[in-house]
């Protein structure tokens, strides 16, 4: 953590989600704590339904009923965001945090041509002329590599690809120069061979900017990609948090390694690839101590009852108890010569 | 025996856990929708007995008691508690009677209506081609044109194919005829869709290949899952069945004033409207109102509880 | 965009010849119609004549084709029951049936939109509640009950306004308006009023699941994601997506009322189109019956085949991918 001594641009704490359900309130999200620092792409991972997006959207305030925040803090540079006004909150969105989605196809108005929505995002949040507005709505479409922003400024989503209809997306979200922009998923629904380019425009945008990037995703290869730092999730809690390439290469919590080892890589000469066994359990039925027990190799009784924190070990934090006891023993918990994909081989098996 | 009991104990038992059962108790209006239902439907098949006069038995009616106001408005006759028409007729027994009729023409054209809509839309989805093509370019064309109006046109054909002699006693056939042909459409359409997209899915698929005859797979698969939307549909046809009923006979071209349903007894009514007789009118147009009102609201719920999208 | 067009108006002239056949089957085969048009003690040759003047002796294709060409050219035939052509009979009550008709589809537009989107909006405030009740009931009480209420409490028991006719007419070449006198307007509110109110609440229902669905979008989450103000978002983006299915509803529903005008003509006795239509009915009076169902349906397809177009308007699409299609192929 010593590499952030800014105030971080994003601050979770203890960020609690629940639902409120027939049966009653069901944790979605356990007591999540995430900072973000300036020009940091901080990536988040785990299964679906382990609450990636769902911390997303609570960040952006767009939480629907019956979802709600039951607990915690969220602070956009220092300053409290989570207790807002909805028209408080209106206001920062687009401004200060900007959002991507998942499907390209879906998020654009079809009724409306880029132009329009660009220029409406602006002049919502600044003080400019039509004709200002449309300037910069083209120097962002220039800037995400929109080739011909000038005709195609006045064209309706529906005549551009996907690939280049998520460009749009991100011109829309960074448009304003927001601090923060959380990506939610924003690869999954393109080409393999379109998603490289959208991380690495993503990647420069905001490294130029030096924005603040929440990218959340499954996909292990475009964390190594594009992350700083991972943030693995699971069954709505932090399982560990640290630099990419030691989350990667060295992970500490099993979950992690488990999820490193389930992903195919060209150089690792493998039959068969390694598989958690067992499911994510439901909302309604989380076990009593770690979330992870039940799946986990190595479990031992303090696990069924007692729930770790995150602890601090080498460059990383994890959720594991086998973590405080080998820094007690001082021991690595695992051998080291074990499997593990690197950013390195998933960029050779993109190419 | 006693798994059967068990059995049957055991799916009562998911009924009342279900979330069917519990949107049911949560909502006051459904309860209220179903139990006025219920009631209806009761007293509409006991009307024999519980009648308290023969609206049919002309030797009872006196010109005497004709026009007589409801029992509680001054010049009223506790025999009569809903006041008597122009004949001497019991209102309410003439309700009781009609309801009965209305009721009757409801079920049995939501009945044939289901019947023929399943079967083209299954025969549509399973063979296709040209065959699926016909049935619902019929279907695209029956259902821009609104249902009071084919059955309006298929009424009146028949009225004009049928000897005069037979067209007494055929009308109430040819008022379930009329109206279910005029709605089998959205039965069809819900069947076809369903089974197209049961019939692409990969345990069909699978099915297939591992030798199943895809006929049984889809019919033990597909049938349970259009029996939620198919019973919606047919709730809330229910009430359109009724309202085009009444229509046509409050036009004039349904039942019979000699075998009145509810709609005749409202085009009865009209007639002594401006005589300030508004009883007659009044109360088998609210009976109309509340049994269409309250198969609505069960159709209502039963599609918001059986529909998780919407919650 | 023209092959469309070409499409749609092959489509509307199948569904035309179509109905022209059920229309022609109906006054070939149901009934006899030269017994319908004779006095009852016409003579032997009478009839052959008839028949000959009728083209009954021509072969089915032929009798068919002759109907086709006829009913073009606006000729129906004559009336079994007043013995007038059936053209000027149906040209005569089709003003009073459309001024109302259209006065009931401004009605329900103007209301049950607006209806819609609050509720969709403020999904759980009681007035919301109160709409979604009155729309229950709007669905569930018949167009003749509405209309009779509505006789006995303000005809009969207040006796403000008129309980049948359309009150002085204005003649404006063939068209005859009641929309310029005063008594022509009284006599129109309860007719609108008893026609519409089964539209408001469907145009009610309608607006305000389509809105929910359109607010439910990835685009409306996106563009709140972006901070638009509520009122951009609720009636610049969702409104407008909203609208799109509206619009063919709304033309399919214009043919739904010329059917409910039949009740509500009959309640208030307006001397439109359906009124005729129920006495044609009521005396087997086949060539207006059949007249009727071919002036319907091409009133249908004209409107569908504009609702058709308005679709090219307002999505773009539809535009574009045509012309796309056209450059491309």
């Amino acid at each position: 953590m010593t590499a952030h001594e800014t105030t971080p641009v994003l601050e979770v704490s203890d960020l609690h989600i629940e639902f409120d359900t027939r049966r009653g309130a069901l944790k979605a999200i356990d007591g999540v704590s995430l900072q973000i620092a300036p020009g940091e792409i901080l990536g988040v991972v785990g299964e679906s339904g382990a609450g990636k997006s769902l911390t997303g959207t609570a960040i952006t305030g767009l939480l629907e009923t019956p979802g709600r925040i039951s607990a915690g803090q969220i602070r956009l540079e220092g300053k409290r965001i989570d207790n807002l006004s909805q028209e408080e909150m209106r206001r920062l969105r687009g401004r200060d945090i900007g959002a991507i989605f998942q499907d390209p196809l879906t998020s654009l108005n079809p009724l409306y041509t880029i132009g329009h929505q660009l220029v409406e995002t602006i002049r919502t949040h600044l003080p400019m002329s039509k004709k200002e507005a449309r300037r910069r709505a083209i120097r962002m479409l220039e800037e995400v590599g929109l080739p011909a922003p000038e005709t195609r400024i006045d064209q309706y989503p529906h005549q551009f690809s996907g690939g280049m209809r998520q460009r749009v997306v991100i011109a829309l979200a960074l448009c304003v120069e927001p601090r923060l922009v959380i990506a939610d998923e924003p690869t999954t629904a393109l080409d393999v061979s379109v998603q490289a380019q959208i991380i690495a425009v993503l990647k420069r945008l905001c490294r130029e900017k030096g924005t603040a990037v929440m990218l959340v995703t499954h996909d292990m290869g475009v964390i190594a990609e594009a992350a700083d730092r991972v943030a693995v999730m699971y069954a709505g809690r932090l399982a560990e948090v640290g630099p990419v390439t030691d989350v990667i290469k060295h992970a500490k919590h099993p979950y992690t390694r488990g999820l490193m080892n389930s992903i195919p890589t060209i150089l690792n000469d493998v039959d068969r690839l390694e598989q958690i066994e067992g499911s994510m359990p439901r909302l309604a039925s989380i076990p009593d101590g770690c979330a992870f027990n039940p799946r986990c190799p190595r479990a031992f009784s303090r696990c069924r009852t007692e729930r770790p924190d995150l602890i601090a070990v080498e460059n990383s934090d994890a959720a594991c108890w086998l973590v405080e006891e080998t820094a007690m023993t001082d021991r690595s918990p695992w051998p080291t010569s074990a499997p593990s994909p690197t950013a390195d081989h998933r960029r050779g098996a993109n190419a | 025996m006693s798994t059967t009991t068990q059995r049957l104990g055991n799916s009562l038992y998911r009924f009342i856990d279900s979330d069917l059962f519990y949107s049911f108790r949560r909502s006051p209006v459904t309860i209220v929708a179903s139990v006025v239902v219920v009631t209806l439907i009761l007293a509409a098949i006991l009307a024999p007995w519980i009648a308290p006069h023969d609206p049919f038995d002309v030797s009872t009616l006196s010109l005497l008691n004709s026009e007589l106001p409801p029992a509680w408005v001054s010049g009223g006759d506790s025999a009569f508690l809903l006041g008597t028409d122009g004949q001497g007729r019991d209102v309410l027994s003439a309700i009781l009677y009609g309801a009965r009729i209305s009721i009757l023409v409801g079920l049995a054209s939501v009945a044939f209506a289901m019947v023929l809509g399943v079967c083209l839309g299954l025969l549509a989805a399973y063979v296709g081609g040209a065959v699926d093509a016909t049935i619902m370019r019929i279907a695209d064309i029956m259902i821009s044109f609104p249902p009071i109006l084919v059955a309006l046109l298929i009424n009146g054909v028949a009225r004009g194919v049928l000897p005069p002699e037979m067209q007494h006693d055929a009308v109430i056939f040819v008022l379930i005829l009329a109206i279910g042909l005029t709605t089998w459409v959205q039965y069809a359409r819900t069947v076809r869709g369903s089974t197209l997209v049961e019939k692409n899915r990969e345990y069909v698929l699978a099915a297939r290949v591992i030798g199943l005859r895809s006929r049984a797979i889809m019919a033990r698969h597909i049938l349970p899952n259009v029996v939620g939307p198919i019973l919606v549909v047919a709730t809330v046809n229910l009430a359109i069945a009724i309202l085009i009923e009444a229509a046509l006979s409050f036009l004039g071209v349904g039942m019979p004033p000699t075998e009145p349903s509810l709609g005749t007894l409202i085009r009865i009514g009209n007639e002594f409207l401006f005589s300030g007789v508004w009883w007659v009118v009044i109360f088998p147009s609210m009976v109309l109102v509340l049994l269409v009102l309250s198969v609505n609201l069960l159709g209502d719920w039963l599609r918001d509880a059986l529909n998780p999208k919407l919650r | 965009m023209i092959a469309f067009l070409i499409r749609r108006l092959l489509q509307g002239a199948m569904v035309m010849l179509a109905v022209a056949f059920i229309a022609f089957s109906m006054f070939r085969f149901v009934g006899d119609p030269v017994t319908n048009m004779l006095p009852q003690d016409a003579t032997l040759e009478q009839r052959a004549e008839l028949q000959e003047r009728l083209g009954l002796n021509a072969s089915l294709p032929v009798q068919f084709g002759n109907f086709v060409t006829n009913a073009v050219q606006g000729n129906f035939g004559v009336s079994y029951r007043n013995q007038r052509p059936v053209s000027d009979l149906i040209a005569e009550r089709l003003p009073a049936t459309l001024e109302m008709v259209f006065a009931a589809v401004v009605m329900s537009l103007v209301i049950g939109i607006p209806m819609g989107v609050y509720t969709a909006l403020r999904r759980d405030s009681w007035l919301s509640h109160l709409f979604q009740a009155l729309s229950l009931t709007g669905i569930s009480v018949p167009t003749f009950v509405t209309g009779i209420l509505l006789i006995l409490v303000f005809s009969v028991w207040l006796n403000w306004l008129p309980s049948f006719g359309r009150g002085e007419v204005v003649e404006l070449g063939w068209w005859s308006t009641g929309l310029l006198t005063v008594s022509g307007v009284k006599a129109l509110i309860m007719p609108v009023i008893t026609l519409s109110l089964f539209q408001i609440t469907l145009i009610m229902r309608l607006v305000r699941a389509e809105m929910l669905e359109v607010l439910k979008t990835d685009y409306i989450r996106f563009a709140r994601a972006r901070g638009l103000t509520n009122r951009v978002v609720n009636f610049g983006h969702a409104l407008r997506n909203t609208l799109m299915p509206v619009i063919t509803i709304t033309g399919l529903q214009i043919g739904a009322l010329i059917a409910f005008a039949i009740i509500t003509e009959t309640v208030f006795q307006w001397p439109g189109m359906g009124l005729l239509f129920m006495q044609a009915v009521s005396f087997v009076d086949i060539p207006v019956m059949s007249a009727y169902l071919v002036m319907v349906s091409l009133i249908f397809v004209v409107i569908n085949t504009i609702v058709d177009m308005l679709y090219f308007v307002v999505d773009p699409r539809l535009r574009v991918d045509t012309g796309q299609n056209k450059t491309g192929a």
